[in-house]
């Protein structure tokens, strides 16, 4: 095989590396940006003042969380700088089934967060649903729901509602098993006036002591959504490092054919007054450059690929059915950062590996390497 | 003559009038409750697809200690129940554990039936929650019964409101409905095959109901029930769960 294919062909497979390893980490970073976005906009806001029994994993200790909401807290509220939210679990029976629910009460007037709550207003009985609960319910629009709780003494209601509106957001965690209502109702129902489990704070909110409520930044309201971002990266860099792994063994591979097969060059290199290590530096630059003709190379055809990604994204169908949160179309997001850091990896490790061969020149006679012996 | 003739009568009318609505309910508690009882039953758990069948054998004494375990089918066989005052605890043979059931547990559904932990724990005597009131005469199953209007009086009654058809001979409930604060029917258990036990009247039949959900209910059938036994008192240790 010519130098010339082998070379085409290491420039070629270590581009696609290139290509693979930035539209990966470009997907998932698109998808984290897009994560903390929606999550931010939906649920979380700029962080949440918890009552301090709140477990957000653990229904049963709603009913112990939930405390009154001071006089102080009235001025941010009525600003939207503090949205309170109260919980309650319930049962409810959509056609006879029955089904565990989390009634969760939050102001129809409130604009820090994307939830539709003013179709609460609109209807006295309306209560609001998201897509994935729609589905596994089955209930539209106008559906009447029967709910059933119980008050803050432990008797049992129950009343029927109607599905005032279907919210479509990428964030389960404010759609699965859950019907929100007015705040006023919930307090009502349970006969916990003025009082929340939890308040969403927006970004104008100055973290200070609010008594017994403990305030919970974006790091961890975040911590489930990165770790998950941490896994994916991990799990996908196996894949990318396998595949650039196949591309520098076949770099290795050529080195080591090349200081076999150039040997009267190398004596030659030599007798003309070069130093071993010199001979060693042209042959490591010479395979450390196969990574600028494949950066060069990927961005010929990686470049208008990752602009068309940009434009269109990538759709996932299953992205529905997840209990992450995760857009239906993602766009990647490729930073400097991401390109530099792909490129001196690639350059490195194509370094390395051209090095490694080349150093049996050092170890080569000169006088023997000119009649071209084998060494 | 006189005399005789106003004691007479008044005797007649007084054996004869109508018992109020506590006297009914101190009736009932009489004919239900007893100083300890042991039951063997069987509980058949009507699901959308399929039903299915427990049987097991409960102790008892008072509305306090109670010892349950569970006889059939093999995937429940050697689940055991102890519920001493206000607390619940659960063995399971297949973890070797024993859990206790508080708080919002004590709401879920025992084994998928009609019937809460709660529903289980719940042995305050109707007296002791609600008022009551007559509220008319009706006939279940051909006997003549009292209807009573039952309203709590305590603010953790469960249910807010229950009315009582009670048998007005034997003094047994026949039909029971618990209602939600909104006046919702969430509720209902039908009591038949009333039989003679030990010298008392006693339903060997329940049959109960969630009224928001789809489905037949949960069948509760007594197959033995003894009162008043010797019971020995290690029966209602958490010892007595692992055995």
């Amino acid at each position: 095989m010519g130098a010339g294919l082998r070379t085409w062909l290491n420039v070629g497979v270590l581009s696609f590396a290139f290509v693979v390893i930035i539209f990966y980490n470009g997907m998932i970073d698109g998808w984290n940006r897009q994560a903390r976005h929606d999550t931010r906009g939906w649920e979380v806001g700029a962080g949440q003042l918890w009552h301090p029994e709140y477990d957000r994993y653990d229904p049963f200790s709603f009913e112990e969380a939930h405390a009154e909401l001071s006089p102080d807290m009235q001025p941010l509220i009525k600003r939207d700088v503090l949205v309170p939210v109260l919980l309650e679990q319930a049962t409810m029976y959509p056609q006879g089934r029955m089904q565990g629910v989390v009634l969760k009460g939050i102001r129809a007037d409130q604009k820090l967060l994307k939830l539709p709550t003013g179709a609460l207003k609109s209807k006295d009985d309306g209560v609001l649903i998201g897509k994935r609960m729609a589905r596994s319910a089955r209930l539209q629009t106008g559906d009447r729901l029967l709910v059933r709780w119980r008050d803050k003494n432990g008797t049992f209601d129950a009343r029927e509602f109607t599905i005032a509106r279907i919210f479509d957001s990428n964030v389960p965690t404010i759609d699965n098993g859950q019907i929100w209502l007015s705040l006023e109702r919930l307090q009502e129902m349970t006969g916990k006036v003025n009082e929340a489990t939890y308040l969403v704070a927006s970004d104008a909110y100055e973290p200070t002591d609010k008594g017994i409520w403990e305030f919970k930044d974006l790091d961890y309201l975040l911590a489930d959504l990165d770790a998950i971002i941490q896994s994916k990266k991990g799990g996908g860099m196996i894949g990318y490092i396998l595949l650039l792994i196949i591309a520098l063994l076949a770099i290795f591979d050529t080195q080591v054919l090349s200081v076999f097969r150039r040997q009267r060059e190398i004596g030659t290199y030599i007798a003309l007054g070069m130093t071993r290590w010199q001979v060693v530096k042209i042959f490591t630059v010479e395979g450390s450059a196969h990574s600028i003709l494949a950066a060069l190379l990927a961005t010929v055809y990686g470049i208008p690929l990752f602009l068309y990604l940009d434009h269109t994204g990538l759709s996932f169908a299953m992205a529905e059915n997840t209990d992450i949160t995760i857009a239906d179309t993602i766009y990647p997001y490729y930073s400097l950062g991401l390109i530099v850091s792909t490129v001196v990896l690639v350059v490195v490790s194509a370094t390395v590996v051209s090095y490694l061969p080349a150093r049996k020149i050092t170890k080569m006679k000169p006088t023997d390497a000119l009649k071209g012996k084998l060494q | 003559m006189k005399l005789l003739m106003i004691v007479f009568w008044s005797m007649t009318m007084t054996g004869l009038a109508q018992p109020d609505a506590d006297e009914i309910l101190e009736r009932v508690d009489h004919n239900m409750s007893s100083r300890n009882r042991v039951v063997e039953s069987t509980m058949v758990i009507h699901g959308r697809r399929a039903s299915r069948t427990i049987t097991s054998r409960t102790y008892s004494v008072g509305d306090t200690k109670s010892f349950t375990e569970y006889l059939s089918p093999a995937r429940e066989q050697g689940t055991k129940m102890l519920k001493l005052e206000d607390q619940l605890w659960i063995y399971s043979p297949d973890t070797d554990r024993t859990i206790q059931i508080s708080g919002h547990m004590l709401r879920q559904s025992v084994m998928g039936s009609d019937l809460s932990y709660e529903d289980m724990m719940d042995d305050r005597k109707l007296q002791e929650i609600y008022d009551a009131e007559i509220a008319g005469e009706e006939n279940i199953n051909g006997r003549k019964c009292y209807r009573l209007q039952l309203e709590a009086t305590v603010e953790d009654a469960s249910y807010q409101s229950q009315q009582l058809w009670v048998d007005a001979e034997r003094f047994i409930p026949l039909k029971q409905q618990m209602y939600a604060k909104g006046g919702k029917l969430l509720k209902q258990v039908m009591l038949s095959e009333v039989e003679k036990v030990q010298g008392r009247w006693f339903p060997m039949k329940m049959v109960y109901k969630d009224m928001l959900k789809e489905g037949d209910g949960t069948e509760f059938q007594i197959t033995s029930i003894r009162f008043n036994q010797e019971i020995p008192g290690y029966i209602f240790t958490k010892a007595a769960l692992r055995k």
